[in-house]
Formats: C-alpha cells, structure tokens, sequence
C-alpha cells in the first residue's frame, strides 16, 4: 500500500502512473522464468512440481513512492472440449440427464497470487484480468450461442470443483511469496494426472489495484521415449498396434502355458 | 512402484495392477471364465476411464484365455467344429459390439449403458446359477443324482433345421442356435468389456446340451478369438487400448489362473457353480446398488474433444 503523505501528492501520482500505465515504455518491467520449460513424462513420472521465480525491474521513471507490488500467476494448460452430465433420479434409477459443454476450456488451470484477489484489485478488475476461478472465462454452448455463465451456475461450479478435486483446477492466494520487495517466486505443483502439451503462464503486476505490467512464458509437458512411443503409435497405427497388442496377448498365455505346464 | 499408462495418462501403482491382475485370473482360472466381469470394474474403481478399461481389458482376456485353450486342447476337451460355427457368429457379434460401444461414448450413455447391462446379466445369471447350485447341492445330501445332460429330452432347439454333427462334444444340433449364441456373446462381450464366458457355459450345457467335458475348453477358443478380434476393432476405431495396462494385466491375470485352476480341481462341480453364482450376484447387486443409490456427486466431465 502507499504511504499517503498528502492528497496532492497522491493525486498527481495517481495521473502519473496511469500515464506510465498507457504509455508502452512500461515503468516496471517483469522478468519471470520457470524452473523447467520441458517435463518430461516417463514411465515414472507420478507429478512434479515446478517452481516459477522472478523480479519486478523497475526504472527511472518507476513512481519512488511505488514500493509494494501484487502479483498474480495464471497457468494455463491446454485447451480441450468437456462436458458435464448432471444425473438425475428417473425410474428409479440414477442417470445422466442434462448436460453442458464446455468449449476450448483449459484442462488445467492453476490460478495464484500473494493475497486475496479482494486484496488486490477491485471487482471491475477482477472480472476484466479473469483473477479467481470465479472470474475466469469459461465457454459453454447455450443453444446455438457460446458464452460464459454466472458463477454459481450448478454445471460451472460443478465442473470447477470436479476439476479442483483432481488438482486440476487450483485457486491459491498466498502461493506467491515476494521474498524481497522485487523478488518473488511460486511453486506450480503439476499432479499425475496432468495433461500433456503446452502450459502457458501468465504473470500479472498489480499495484493500487491497477494492472501494472504483465508477461507471458510457457512449459511443455511432454511424453518422451516409450511414453510417446505408445501413445503415437496407438493414435497413427491403430491396426498395427492393435496387433501388436493381440499378439502381445497370445505370447503371454503361450509363455505361461508352458511355464507353468504339469508335467 | 509408481508407472505411467501411456494411453489411460494417469500413474499407477504396478504391484496394485499385478495383484487385481493375479486376484481375478485366480477366479477366471478356477471357474474357466475370463473375469472380465471383475477386471473392468475394478479397473474403472481405481481411476482409469471405462472407455479405456474396456477396451484394454479385452486383449488381457485373450491372454489368459489363450493359456486355458492351450492346456485344454491337450487334453483333447475343445471341440474344434463347434468352435468355429460359434465364432462365425461372434465375430459379427464383436463388430456390431465395437459399433454400439462407439456409439454409446458419443451419446454419453456407455457408463449407464455398462452398467445397466452388468445389473441385468449379472443378477439374472449369478442368481440363476447360485439357484441351480444349491439345489445340486442339496440333491446330492438326499442322494438322488441327475445328470446335467438328459439324453433324449429334446426342446425346439433340436426341431431346427441346418443340422451339423459335432464329433467331439457328440452332438447332432442345427448351427441356427449356434451361431446365434455366438453373436450375442461376441456383442455383449465387446459393449461391456467381458468376455461372457460366465453366459457362455451356462447357455452351452443347458440350451445346446452340450457336455461339460468340452464345454470349457471350447468357449474359451470362443472367448479367445472374439476378444483379440475386440482388441484389433478398439485399437483401430477407439484407440483407447492401453498396452502398458494390458501386459500387467496379462502377467498377472496368467499366472493366478494357473493357480486358480488348480484350487478348482479341488472342489466339487455344484460347489463351484453355487461359489460362482454368489460371485457374479455380488458384483451384480454391487452395479444396481450404485445406480438406485443416490451418487455421492451427481456431476461428471468427460472430455470429449478438442486439442487437447
């Protein structure tokens, strides 16, 4: 927070910083990196988590008076098609009845930031920066129109803490710790289950409630050796995989006729 | 140990695989099933999707219906002739299976679909079989003995045309019948993951009449080739069949048949049938528990596309 010395003061810094703010030659510049930009998926892996760490630079056109920062960390996985099926109680018996899709929404979505969204800006700017789970735009079909919904819609909030259950979805808000004024850094806990592809990251400065700066990186996950092996093999050659499987399958019982034959 | 499946995508517990493996291929082994009844619910309980159990399940019972064959065709208890007329029939069957599995995921209907289907079968099946067991059972404490086949009773099954002499199971019967079981059994197996042995047997000594010394043997050539053929169908259409989970699961599910059908020559024919029918009536009532009881969450995501 500022110091306020005086309302003037306060004010002029107020038309000053807005001007920065428009302006491209940015007052503060963000430097960000992950600690990993290629995980690998092994026949081991089992999750990981990576760290991400950077600094706010700022230069001399940076307010002196601008000390505390805010920071907020969206990492984005890829984008994929779901739906979410709602069971209902029909003839007795429990079955799928309505359902929403959900078009191009991320797969993993991890959103974090070094106090609460509240904290840090006002409701106007969460809803326009997507800070929070509840904030984030995620596409449904309505019809034959594509929006997003309130956020206590019963299939959006479904889908949010079915994904959160996972550890897909994550929403923490003391995750990153400034450990200097400039200094700051977050651990980006991947589980097993993660997707693979390509995680953006998108690094978010706020100070006075304000969108200060922003800056993008990226990570891959990727399935590697036998891992990517399998996996494309199965999606390109399915005929061959196929019996390369079944001929797997007659080895197998073959092997253990013989291993285990009575006499 | 944890291991990464390269298909289902989530890490598993190798040694948990193994032993669910081992666990059913001793009761396959010991009843002369292919547990897949047991193997694809058990593998969709521990997280992996039902699209992708199913399908990976199939070629685990190819494997261990492959070593039962091997053995049996030793001793001479398959009957080649009716093996081929009941897979000439399944393999249509497994076709029309494959078809409708990929239909149902599109509808979103397969997971109500599967289990709807496992209640039925099962509970109907199991209680049958856990019936005619006791009351085996009990007709041996009064001493009376009936054999399972009655020569000369002849149903309408045996007033059909197209008749085939079968020589090793000794049996004049019409292929109608036949072929027809085995389309069935080829459908019911690629929809739901199993590979109907427990239908089979069943319809094979009491519908067909065929004896129980090559009733075994022949419905696992039956069980052997529809589920490569399910296998093959999955991996081209769906390509949902995980390899790393099938082998484990073969390695498991071969050895503990071995072991299983040795503690199976050791108890009686009506024992068995009653223990199986209990089996198969559990997991039964298990399924239909499941769909009257109110789920703990009525919500659930599938993906179903995109670039992901």
């Amino acid at each position: 927070m500022i110091e306020r010395r005086s309302l003037a003061t306060f004010g002029m810094m107020l038309v000053l910083s807005m001007a920065f703010a428009a302006s491209p030659a940015r007052a503060e510049r963000l430097i960000a990196s992950v600690s990993n930009h290629r995980v690998t998926v092994t026949p081991n892996y089992s999750g990981e988590e990576l760290v991400l760490f950077g600094s706010v630079e700022k230069d001399a056109t940076t307010p002196a008076s601008r000390t505390s920062y805010d920071l907020v960390v969206s990492v984005i996985g890829p984008r994929a098609d779901m739906v979410t099926r709602r069971k209902e109680r029909k003839f007795g018996i429990w079955i799928n009845t309505d359902y929403r899709e959900f078009l191009k929404v991320p797969t993993y979505l991890a959103l974090f930031s070094n106090r609460p969204f509240d904290a840090i800006a006002s409701p106007e700017v969460q809803r326009r920066q997507q800070l929070g789970l509840n904030n984030v735009l995620l596409t449904q079909r309505v019809g034959t129109d594509y929006a997003d919904v309130v956020p206590n819609d019963p299939f959006r909030s479904a889908f949010v803490r079915l994904r959160a259950e996972h550890g897909l979805y994550r929403e923490e808000t003391s995750a990153v710790t400034f450990l200097t004024p400039t200094l700051f850094r977050t651990g980006i806990p991947l589980p097993g289950e993660v997707p693979i592809g390509t995680y953006e990251v998108d690094i978010k400065l706020f100070s006075d409630g304000a969108l200060i700066t922003r800056t993008e990186t990226a990570f891959d996950i990727v399935k590697v050796g036998f891992e990517q092996f399998v996996a494309t093999n199965a999606r390109q050659n399915g005929f061959t995989y196929g019996l390369v499987v079944a001929f797997m399958a007659l080895m197998t019982g073959w092997m253990a006729s013989i291993v285990f034959r009575k006499d | 140990m944890q291991l990464y499946l390269p298909i289902a995508d989530i890490p598993v517990n190798i040694f948990l695989i193994l032993a669910m493996g081992a666990a059913v291929g001793f009761v396959s082994g010991m009843f002369g099933i292919g547990g897949g009844f047991l193997m694809t619910p058990l593998l969709i309980f521990i997280g992996i999707a039902p699209a992708v159990a199913v399908a990976s399940v199939a070629s685990h019972i190819a494997a261990s219906s492959f070593s039962g064959a091997i053995s049996y065709w030793r001793r001479r208890a398959i009957d080649p002739a009716l093996a081929l007329v009941l897979l000439s029939g399944g393999t249509i069957g497994t076709a029309l299976g494959v078809w409708t599995f990929t239909l149902l995921r599109s509808l979103g209907q397969l997971d109500l679909m599967i289990a709807l289907s496992y209640v039925v079968l099962l509970t109907a099946v199991g209680g049958l079989m856990f019936w005619e067991g006791l009351r085996s059972i009990l007709r041996v404490r009064r001493g009376v003995v009936i054999p399972l086949r009655r020569s000369g009773s002849h149903g309408w099954i045996h007033g059909l045309p197209l008749k085939m002499r079968f020589k090793r199971s000794k049996i004049y019967l019409s292929v109608i019948p036949v072929v027809a079981v085995g389309l069935v059994i080829g459908f019911i197996g690629a929809v739901m993951g199993i590979g109907g042995g427990f239908i089979l047997i069943p319809i094979m000594i009491y519908l067909l009449r065929v004896p129980t010394s090559t009733v075994i043997g022949t419905s696992m050539v039956l069980t052997l080739v529809t589920m490569v053929f399910a296998t093959m169908l999955h991996a081209v259409t769906n390509h949902l069949v995980d390899a790393v989970l099938a082998l484990i699961l073969m390695v498991g599910g071969v050895t503990g048949a071995q072991f299983g059908a040795r503690a199976g020559q050791k108890i009686r024919g009506e024992h068995l049938r009653l223990l199986l029918g209990l089996l198969i009536l559990a997991v039964g009532i298990r399924f239909a528990i499941e769909l009257v009881i109110r789920p703990d969450d009525l919500f659930i995501i599938r993906e179903t596309g995109g670039n992901g």
